[in-house]
């Protein structure tokens, strides 16, 4: 007769403090769900940004455009993402679980955010810089590739930071509907957990959206940091 | 050559920022134009570059109606130097200046080497080109905004209250600097600015503009102190314009009178000796005047030999060409009333007197205007 830890295999407890056991136990899935997690939260923010900049760029070079395009992106940013991850097939002409779905309803997310961001990035410019730039003939693509992006980039990244955290807890609520990702942790725990609560694999998926968030806020620091080296170059005198 | 014909700047709102300007700012010369805030100076100087378009009129860059050219191309090919220079902050000092250069498709390297000399050619150590502007105090960035603006070897310049923000001294340093370098460079530079003494030191013509972008005059430096158009330019030309209009006049055949002297380190009583009115003038090895000398001073009577701590170096020294301001100031800051006058090489040519300086003023006198205006 086999008893129920045998068949949990290396699994066997259920104290919340086995979920390495349980990562190991389950190491190939485990893996594929944290790599589909990854190009789920990074791409709709890169998606995001691509489609805030020539809005943001419009939103800061326009300004009557502020207030409208930020109000529109506040209210997309209320609609609660099981909702929308539900709406985007119908919206987009999907069938359910396509694997744009969920990327499609993320990118709608990160540009809300983004659009305010890039805005902003664009206004904290100062005035006479963008002059100069003009004064010396850069064209308006020009000047925003070349003088207004970079000085943005910190206030830009500021904003990929707080989307792409985001971005990562968004996914695993799309692991609820049935989509491959590290939200599958949580469904099989809750599963497992009848009669009596079984934790390590919610523990794991915890542990590694937040190791992954640190690691996507990490990177974006430091990329921030190698783009701006003007910015620790302080009067020396 | 740049020639505004007739423009006018109105703004959508009806305000008219420049009213029916003509004017001509000569090849290889300073024009200067002046004026009270929301006089249109700076519309007028953005008006050449394009960056805001004239609503009337044209204004010619060669004879060519600038209307025909791009505006990046236009923009090229002056450079453009801002009230705070306006730097890319993300970008090193010698990239900063390179990017003209850069823009018109030239070789890096080139555009760096290129960009290290004007560096050096504005007066800043080349350990600075690797900086952030961060890292420059105002005037040193300024610097970097003029030389950014020479980069490409545009004939003309544009200067938008370029020294305005940074302190007085220098302000002063950067102006000497910046007619010295337009001595060598000879370029046709329009310069915008708020302070008439900056304008009538640097202008070879000053426009002085009232509020709502009208001409009020349009004359040298020298002609706008001794002949004010009406009663605006005057207050706006200010106090002082008679003595101020002497700096443009040089004196010629100054007669000074021999000066006896002391060389510093001589002893007191050789000074007493040869004392005039109690002072005698004190030089060096090189006869290069150093102060005067007060030998019924107690300090001077306590020692025997003659220190440089002794000297009273009030008056200043002007040289025997100099404007006839110089040596009139000179006469009167010389606590002897003797003005102390120096050769070209600086060396002790004698003194002179604030009367023999007006008798000189007398002889001099400037010719009247040539048409008297009536009061309209």
């Amino acid at each position: 007769m086999t008893s129920p830890a045998a068949a949990n295999s290396g699994a066997a407890s259920s104290s919340p403090w086995h979920f390495f056991a349980y990562f190991t136990a389950h190491l190939h899935q485990d893996l594929s769900w944290l790599w589909d997690h990854v190009w789920l939260s990074a791409l709709p923010v890169l998606a995001g940004l691509v489609i805030a900049l020539p809005l943001g760029w419009l939103a800061n070079r326009y300004h009557w455009l502020y207030p409208p395009l930020l109000s529109i992106a506040g209210l997309l940013y209320t609609i609660p993402s099981l909702a929308l991850f539900v709406l985007v097939p119908p919206l987009f002409g999907l069938k359910a679980l396509d694997p744009l779905q969920v990327p499609i309803a993320l990118t709608v997310y990160s540009v809300a955010l983004l659009v305010r961001v890039v805005a902003d990035g664009l206004a904290s410019v100062p005035d006479d810089v963008a002059q100069a730039a003009t004064s010396m003939g850069f064209g308006p693509l020009q000047r925003l590739v070349k003088v207004e992006l970079p000085i943005a980039v910190p206030v830009i990244a500021a904003g990929l930071r707080v989307a792409t955290v985001a971005n990562v807890s968004l996914v695993a609520i799309a692991g609820t509907i049935g989509l491959a990702n590290l939200g599958q942790l949580f469904t099989t725990g809750f599963q497992l957990s009848t009669p009596t609560a079984y934790y390590p694999p919610i523990v794991l998926g915890i542990i590694l959206c937040v190791a992954l968030a640190l690691t996507f806020d990490l990177t974006i620091v430091f990329g921030s940091r190698l783009l701006t080296p003007w910015r620790r170059a302080v009067a020396s005198r | 050559m740049i020639r505004f014909e007739s423009v006018t700047k109105t703004y959508p709102d009806g305000t008219v920022a420049v009213d029916n300007l003509s004017l001509i700012a000569r090849s290889g010369e300073i024009t200067v134009l002046v004026g009270p805030s929301g006089c249109g100076k700076t519309t007028s100087l953005r008006m050449i570059n394009r960056m805001i378009e004239p609503s009337g009129g044209h204004i010619y860059i060669d004879d060519r109606d600038h209307s025909t050219v791009a505006p990046a191309q236009l923009r090229r090919g002056m450079g453009y130097v801002l009230q705070h220079a306006g730097l890319f902050p993300h970008r090193t000092i010698v990239d900063n200046v390179a990017t003209v250069p850069l823009l018109l498709g030239r070789d890096r390297r080139e555009a760096r080497l290129k960009a290290l000399e004007l560096l050096e050619r504005v007066g800043l150590p080349a350990a600075y080109a690797k900086r952030y502007p961060a890292q420059l105090s105002g005037g040193q960035q300024q610097r970097v905004g003029v030389a950014r603006a020479l980069a490409a070897d545009p004939p003309i310049m544009l200067m938008d209250e370029p020294f305005s923000a940074v302190d007085p001294v220098v302000r002063e340093q950067l102006q000497n600097e910046f007619l010295r370098l337009q001595g060598e460079l000879g370029k046709t530079i329009v310069f915008v600015t708020h302070d008439i003494d900056e304008a009538i030191k640097l202008g070879d013509q000053v426009a002085v503009l009232r509020v709502g972008g009208v001409l009020a005059q349009l004359a040298s430096p020298a002609e706008l102190l001794s002949n004010p158009v009406d009663d605006f330019v005057a207050g706006f030309v200010g106090r002082d314009r008679g003595y101020r209009a002497l700096g443009f006049e040089n004196v010629t055949d100054l007669h000074v009178d021999p000066e006896p002297t002391v060389a510093l380190g001589s002893s007191v009583s050789a000074a007493g000796a040869v004392a005039r009115a109690g002072w005698v003038l004190v030089v060096d090895d090189h006869q290069s005047p150093q102060g005067w000398l007060a030998i019924d001073d107690d300090a001077v009577k306590a020692v025997t030999e003659i220190g440089p701590t002794l000297l009273h170096r009030g008056g200043t020294v002007a040289s025997i060409n100099g404007s006839f301001r110089a040596v009139l100031d000179a006469a009167l800051s010389s606590p002897t009333g003797r003005g102390v006058i120096v050769d070209e090489a600086g060396r002790l040519a004698g003194t002179v007197t604030a009367a023999d300086v007006v008798r000189l003023l007398d002889v001099h006198a400037p010719a009247p205007p040539a048409t008297i205006r009536s009061p309209q």
